[in-house]
Formats: C-alpha cells, structure tokens, sequence
C-alpha cells in the first residue's frame, strides 16, 4: 500500500475548507507549471479519429422488422474452487469407480472441473476430471512446479463422435458384439509425460507413494466432521 | 478415603464448560456456595460456577485476591505449567489435542508406524517362545 497523503488542505467543516482555491492554486505551484508551458497546461493531443465513410441511406425502409437479438455482456465468472484445493494438494475422491482412491490436483479447466491423476501408475487412476463435490481436499501437497498441464483442456476429454452405420439384415443381429477401443497411445503418452516428474517429486517424500496407493475408508467410530484432513 | 482437592485460595482447576473451556485457572476467592473468583495469566479475573470447574491436584501458595503480576509470579514459582503437563491428566488432553489435530497423512504414516512395531514385538515374541520351550 501506498504511505497515505496528508492533505495540505483540511476539511474545517464538511464543504469547507481551509485553504481557498487561488491560495492553494499558488500553493501547489500551478503558475510555474503554466508558465513553463506558455501559459497552458500540458496536455496530449488527441489522436484524430478517421472519418467516417460517406454512406448511402437505403432506398427503402426494409419491409419486415428484423429482431436485433439483445446484447448480452454477461461474461461468466470462473467457478470458484474451496480454498484447501491449490495445484498439487492431494485429493481424496468420494464417489465413482475410484472412490476412496488419493489423486493429485493438478489445475482446474475452464469448465470449473478439477483436473486430476493418480499418478497412474501408483494408483490406477489416470488423468481425468472430477468435480469439487466429489472430493476432499487434504493438506499435503506435492511438489507439481516440473509438471506441464497447458494441452489438457475440456476438449481433450470429450468423446470423439462416432458415426452411425447403416445396419443391414445380417449385422443387425451381431451388433451386440462391440470391439472395445484401445486408448490412443498418444493418450497413453500424455499420461507418462505428466507423471514422471509428479512420480520423482511423490518418491521425493518418504511414505508419500504408500499413501498415494492406499485407499481412504472410515474405520468404525470415526467421525468425518471431526476429523482434520 | 478423605477428600484429598479442597475448594481453598490457590486450588488450580480446569474450566470444563463456556467459553474458557480447557483453560487451567486459580481459584482467587469464594464468593459464595455456588460461585468462585477465578483468575489465570492470560483471562480477566471472573467469577465462575463451581460446576464449571474441576479442580485439580495442584495447589498454589497464595493471599487472598492477589494483583495479577504476583499471581503470575506464584504460578511461574509453583510451576503449574510444568506439573499439569507431567500429570496423567494433563498429558491425556495434550495427547487428545495432538491426535485430533493429525492430518489424513499423519494418521496414514501412524498407521504405518503402528505396523512396523507389531512387527519388531512379534519378532521378539516369537524369539522368547522358542528359548523357553528349547
């Protein structure tokens, strides 16, 4: 903060002030700035805006009413995540096929939803999405400065679309038979490139990859509001 | 069995309700059959219901109503501090405190650790039981 300006000039009563205006205009030595600049303030030429091209007026008034659609300025907010989640906190999923499992933050996407990874190869968990809901933020935190996050965005999850076939008679009744699609090994790429600097910085911390594998799970008595996380 | 913790000037006692709840105080004076003036270094002195407090084994030497400064002083030569923190009790809250502030990490490393030492005694155990049936 800036050291706060004692006024030359106090209020002796609301409007009133104790200076007059020409005194203080001496005072602040506006003369000498006038002066300096032949009797002028100084000040920036405004830039000279184009002129405007000529335009024809149409002919006609147009015969329907066109709706202007209504100018919508709204710009939405970021969505807001709790304060106990910054990248690299550990996070503790609550619902889904990997509940329980401990997963690394890594960023959140614009979609407001919570960019994650096991890593993979501790827990299984690969880089995925979750919504803060879901999840518990812990207080530990790992080291993710060497992890670069910037290609992973809400479109790098979506599911590529698939086009439809015509069936015909014979295949209508194997269509049931599905073959499973491979991950892309770009993706499988993706994965390592992200988790071999997140592995040396978890194998960095003693006992930090024993935690990351193990699941959470309240044991009887346990009270989770009680607890500190 | 007598009573051995008397309600008396300089009874050190532990607040067990409101909103001092937790802190060790010094009983200053009675007022009357309900209520004691209670006082201690970092509180203004207040009067307190005695079912608000659980007195305590320790006991300073001190007058009547005493100013703050050698109020502090009895303390600090008594050494309330140091005696509470050495009593069972006293330790059990300290432990109680400590446990409830562990981190899921903590608790996880406890885990671990509370293993690893199964492992060492059953180790030793199972060394001792085959000395004595050699």
């Amino acid at each position: 903060m800036a050291p706060k300006k004692v006024t030359r000039n106090p209020e002796l009563i609301p409007g009133v002030r104790k200076i007059s205006r020409s005194q203080m205009y001496h005072k602040r030595g506006l003369w000498a700035i006038k002066a300096k600049n032949g009797g002028k303030f100084p000040h920036h030429d405004k830039s000279a805006a184009a002129a405007p091209v000529a335009e024809k007026p149409p002919k006609f008034y147009p015969a329907d009413d066109v709706k202007k659609p209504l100018s919508n300025k709204r710009k939405p907010k970021p969505t807001k995540i709790r304060a106990s989640i910054t990248p690299g906190t550990v996070l503790i999923i609550l619902s889904g096929r990997f509940k329980g499992k401990r997963v690394v933050f890594l960023k959140q996407l614009t979609s407001g939803l919570l960019l994650v990874t096991g890593p993979y190869k501790v827990n299984g968990v690969p880089i995925r999405r979750v919504n803060q809901s879901y999840v518990i933020g812990t207080s530990t935190k790992v080291d993710v400065s060497g992890v670069n996050v910037e290609k992973f965005d809400d479109k790098y999850f979506a599911k590529e679309v698939e086009k439809k076939k015509k069936k015909g008679e014979s295949e209508f009744f194997e269509a049931e038979k599905k073959d499973k699609t491979a991950l892309p090994a770009e993706k499988k790429d993706d994965q390592k490139a992200v988790d071999a600097p997140l592995l040396k910085a978890i194998e960095s911390v003693p006992e930090l990859k024993f935690y990351l594998g193990a699941r959470f799970s309240l044991r009887a008595g346990v009270k989770p509001h009680e607890l500190v996380f | 069995m007598p009573f051995k913790r008397y309600v008396e000037i300089g009874r050190v006692a532990l607040v067990n309700y409101g909103k001092d709840y937790g802190q060790l105080v010094v009983i200053v004076d009675v007022i009357d059959q309900n209520r004691a003036l209670v006082d201690s270094p970092d509180m203004v002195r207040s009067q307190i219901n005695f079912k608000r407090l659980t007195l305590t084994d320790i006991k300073i030497d001190i007058k009547r109503v005493p100013k703050k400064k050698t109020l502090v002083a009895a303390m600090e030569a008594a050494d309330v501090k140091g005696k509470w923190e050495k009593s069972s009790w006293g330790r059990k809250l300290i432990v109680q405190k400590r446990r409830a502030s562990l981190t899921d990490f903590d608790r996880f490393k406890l885990m671990l650790a509370k293993i690893k030492r199964a492992g060492v005694v059953r180790q030793e155990l199972a060394k001792l039981k085959k000395e004595a049936s050699a």
